[in-house]
């Protein structure tokens, strides 16, 4: 391997079996067959195991607060739309501490990719509940199991006018790097909830469970119906894997701003003339 | 013969008050020094709000607590203002503006001043703006041509009705202000053309000379003005305007900009800013150049959202988890809230540091005159470098300075961690790396103050008496010495409160007497002075009411010093 794979020397802080090693897998061979240039790519990421990711590739990356990986994501590729950008964290960091921000980003429809590892538990801080776990799961803090109803993200985001909205679980490493590419190539905000195992504190969605309680999309879904593409989404006694809903007819974030319709060029690359500054200091006639 | 006037036009939220001083103090720039503030209640329609318009033979740029012509614009205009009036005082308005009992204890003389007929007369009841426009530059004598071209321009893209019927509206004005001119001695001013700015102005146009094309805020009173303001030019400029969903996300956006290699810019006040506290330790520990506009007003919680304060000092200089270094300028004129707004990008730039911007509500919305001057093109000089293929974005290097580059720059990439990281980057957990990373980072402290941005002294070199402030009390201040000075007294007006630089000790070292006057109850400042300084204060002077000082308070205090 090249370019986005690192040095076999670099020390992963994940567990053994746990499910970012193939999502990280995953998502290097789909960089690398998508022919892209790791100084033309960049991750933001929050804090959590999974957004840990960024270490792990070979790429450019800002890894930041808890929960603030979006707003991060979103002001880079405005800053310089030429960069491939995304953003990635858990169900904690995402859904959780950054909720705001997923909601509004929805909104914007900037062009990058979103990549949410949904383990329905947090992991980093030892085993309590994610706003994905299911009811009555017990945590050392949720001693009496979760009283609090699981966020669906997908329907949420749906709701929201996303624009491409997919669900892909660790185990079918095959599935996921199709709808990894699919996100890449739509231009539009790309949100990819991965389902995983969480090997060390969720007992109860295991490798086993997730496996039994997914299918993939049968041949010939036709992801542009948002109706039927919401009853999907909403099942949630079997995960459907795939690309739920596509809406290939909005326009992105910086597409919709006056600046860069005017000029592409990235304001990043862009001079200041100071005498155009200086005329406003001067007395009016 | 009064060498200045102060003028209060006392009305409710939705009058107009706002255009009607733009065009006063626009036409009263041209011939006088002047300046104008406004007290807003927080509501969008109805309550008591007043204008004061400040004309003298001196500059000015301040308060006068006492009102000379007072115009009464309904019958709830006056109850707020009766202290401020006094024997001499004219009291302009209807009949019924006033109750009977404001009537039987009167002081001032009450002048009948019917402006809804006037207004009808000139066209319309709309035109009354207008009829006080005229009254006030009759009443200065102020140059009839160049207010008719101001009126032109307002509403040359309106019918002729409207156009014709505010002339005729301020004509009528005119011809009844005119009787009043001999209540003052007002001269024409003979100096170098004077431009008038709003604090948000001077501000953004500083931001604009120091590159900004990025700003991301959530709205909050007082420090919207600046975002609309930047909004406004931003097709012009080319800056990518995005109003946040959220304090946390305008100011995480603003840092991701300047990743990527922006110069971004957030406005707020001390409510929003407590939400951006993580983020500013983000910039810190990534090394990631942020700025950040505070626009203070009262707290604490939501406090007194339309009023003004310097209670913030403490939460800029502590904001943020870990030890950092930072910058905060406070202008307190308009040259350097131009000028520090431009620096303020640059210097986060070259030292890889989040920079601020203090002020508060009575600098950024109060009017003020400024000699027009040019922006130097060296603070839009980067220091971002292209990267080589071996690039590390944490280079440990002679100078403490880590060369800052941007993703897609170079053949290198650029990896930010706000975990402690090694020199590539990525996460440590060494003890070693730790106390290297804290050091480099802490280093910047010492390099920063080569650009320190040193305080003037106003008044005699030989003071025994030094009164220090920062910020927006530098008019009320400089009017002080200037006007009211004993000749042994003399302003130290600091325009970067934190951190300070150990050479202005000597300036407090030569008083007797030192005293602090700032807009908080705790008199922060003065703390920064001992802990950095050992600069221990004699006295202070603190208001926190919600309004800036007025020069008469100043005097009053200073003569029981």
């Amino acid at each position: 391997m090249k370019h986005f794979e690192m040095d076999k020397s670099t020390d992963i802080a994940w567990c053994p079996g746990c499910g970012n090693f193939s999502i990280r897998k995953v998502l290097i061979e789909t960089l690398q067959e998508m022919d892209l240039n790791p100084t033309q790519v960049v991750m933001a990421s929050g804090i959590g195991q999974a957004a840990k990711m960024p270490q792990y590739i070979n790429t450019n990356y800002f890894n930041g607060l808890h929960g603030r990986g979006l707003p991060v994501a979103v002001a880079i590729k405005a800053a310089n739309p030429h960069l491939t950008v995304i953003a990635e964290g858990g169900d904690g960091d995402m859904y959780g501490e950054g909720g705001n921000h997923f909601i509004h980003n929805i909104r914007r429809n900037p062009d990058i990719v979103h990549i949410v590892h949904d383990n329905m538990v947090y992991g980093l801080t030892k085993g309590q509940a994610a706003p994905t776990s299911p009811l009555e799961f017990k945590t050392p803090v949720q001693v009496n199991g979760v009283i609090n109803d699981p966020i669906n993200p997908l329907p949420v985001a749906m709701t929201l006018g996303a624009t491409f909205v997919a669900r892909a679980f660790s185990g079918d490493m095959e599935g996921l790097k199709k709808i990894l590419k699919a996100a890449f190539d739509h231009e539009g905000y790309a949100l990819v909830d991965v389902l995983h195992p969480c090997v060390t504190f969720n007992k109860i969605n295991t490798f086993k469970w997730y496996k039994e309680h997914s299918y993939p999309l049968e041949e010939g879904y036709d992801s542009s119906d948002f109706e039927s593409a919401m009853k999907k989404a909403l099942d949630t006694e079997k995960f459907a894997l795939g690309v739920i809903y596509q809406n290939k007819n909005k326009v992105s974030f910086n597409n919709r701003t006056w600046l860069y319709q005017q000029d592409a060029t990235p304001i990043v690359q862009r001079k200041r003339d100071i005498n155009k500054v200086n005329a406003l200091l001067k007395i009016e006639a | 013969m009064k060498q200045e006037l102060s003028i209060v036009l006392s009305g409710e939220a939705g009058q107009g008050l706002q255009t009607l001083e733009d065009f006063l103090v626009k036409a009263i720039s041209k011939s006088y020094y002047v300046f104008a503030t406004q007290e807003v209640m927080s509501r969008v329609r109805g309550g008591n709000n007043t204008l004061e318009i400040r004309v003298s033979n001196t500059p000015v740029a301040t308060y006068r607590s006492h009102i000379d012509f007072l115009y009464l614009l309904n019958n709830h205009s006056f109850y707020r203002v009766t202290k401020r009036v006094s024997d001499d005082s004219k009291i302009f308005g209807e009949e019924d503006f006033l109750s009977d009992e404001e009537r039987d204890q009167l002081v001032g003389t009450f002048v009948p001043f019917t402006l809804n007929d006037y207004a009808t007369e000139a066209g319309s009841v709309l035109f009354g703006n207008t009829v006080l426009f005229g009254h006030i530059a009759g009443m200065l004598a102020l140059d009839q041509d160049h207010c008719h071209a101001l009126i032109n321009e307002r509403f040359s893209h309106k019918k002729d009705k409207i156009l014709d019927g505010n002339i005729e509206a301020f004509k009528t004005g005119y011809e009844l202000g005119q009787a009043y001119q001999e209540h003052h001695d007002l001269q024409n001013r003979e100096d170098e053309p004077l431009m008038v700015l709003s604090g948000n102005e001077a501000l953004g146009i500083g931001a604009l000379g120091g590159g900004c094309n990025f700003i991301s805020a959530y709205p909050m009173s007082p420090g919207t003005g600046l975002l609309t303001y930047l909004a406004g030019k931003s097709n012009d400029f080319g800056i990518f305007v995005e109003q946040a969903e959220d304090e946390i996300a305008a100011l995480n956006m603003n840092i991701g900009a300047w990743y990527a290699g922006a110069r971004a810019l957030t406005t707020t006040s001390g409510g929003g800013f407590a939400l951006m506290e993580e983020a500013v330790s983000l910039s810190g520990i990534t090394e990631t150049p942020c700025v950040t506009h505070i626009a203070q007003r009262p707290g604490p919680g939501t406090g007194l959202p339309t009023r003004t304060a310097q209670e913030d000092l403490n939460l800029a200089v502590y904001a943020g988890h870990g030890e950092f270094p930072r910058m905060i300028f406070s202008p307190g004129h308009m040259r350097d809230a131009v000028e520090l707004a431009q620096k303020a990008f640059y210097f986060a730039d070259k030292y890889q540091v989040p920079t601020f911007l203090l002020t508060d509500q009575f600098l950024v919305d109060s009017k003020f005159q400024m000699a027009p001057f040019e922006l130097d093109a060296k603070y839009l000089e980067s220091s971002i470098v292209k990267s080589t293929e071996d690039y590390k974005r944490y280079t440990i290097t002679e100078d403490g300075l880590s060369p800052r580059s941007i993703p897609g720059f170079g053949d290198g990439l650029v990896k930010c961690d706000s975990d402690e990281h090694v020199e590539e980057g990525t996460i440590t957990e060494s003890f070693d790396v730790r106390i290297q990373m804290n050091e480099k980072r802490l280093s910047k402290k010492d390099l920063l103050m080569a650009d320190y941005q040193y305080p003037e002294l106003i008044g005699p070199e030989s003071y025994k008496k030094l009164i220090v402030g920062w910020g927006s009390t530098y008019g009320v201040l400089k009017e002080y010495v200037d006007q009211y000075g004993d000749g042994e007294t003399a302003y130290l007006y600091i325009k970067q409160p934190f951190p300070l630089h150990q050479d202005i000790k000597k300036y407090f070292d030569q008083a007797d007497t030192i005293i602090n006057v700032e807009n908080n109850a705790s008199a922060q400042f003065s703390k920064i002075l001992l802990l950095e300084l050992g600069v221990t204060v004699s006295q202070n002077l603190l208001k926190y009411n919600g309004e800036p000082f007025s020069i008469e308070e100043v005097v009053a205090y200073m003569k029981e010093v």
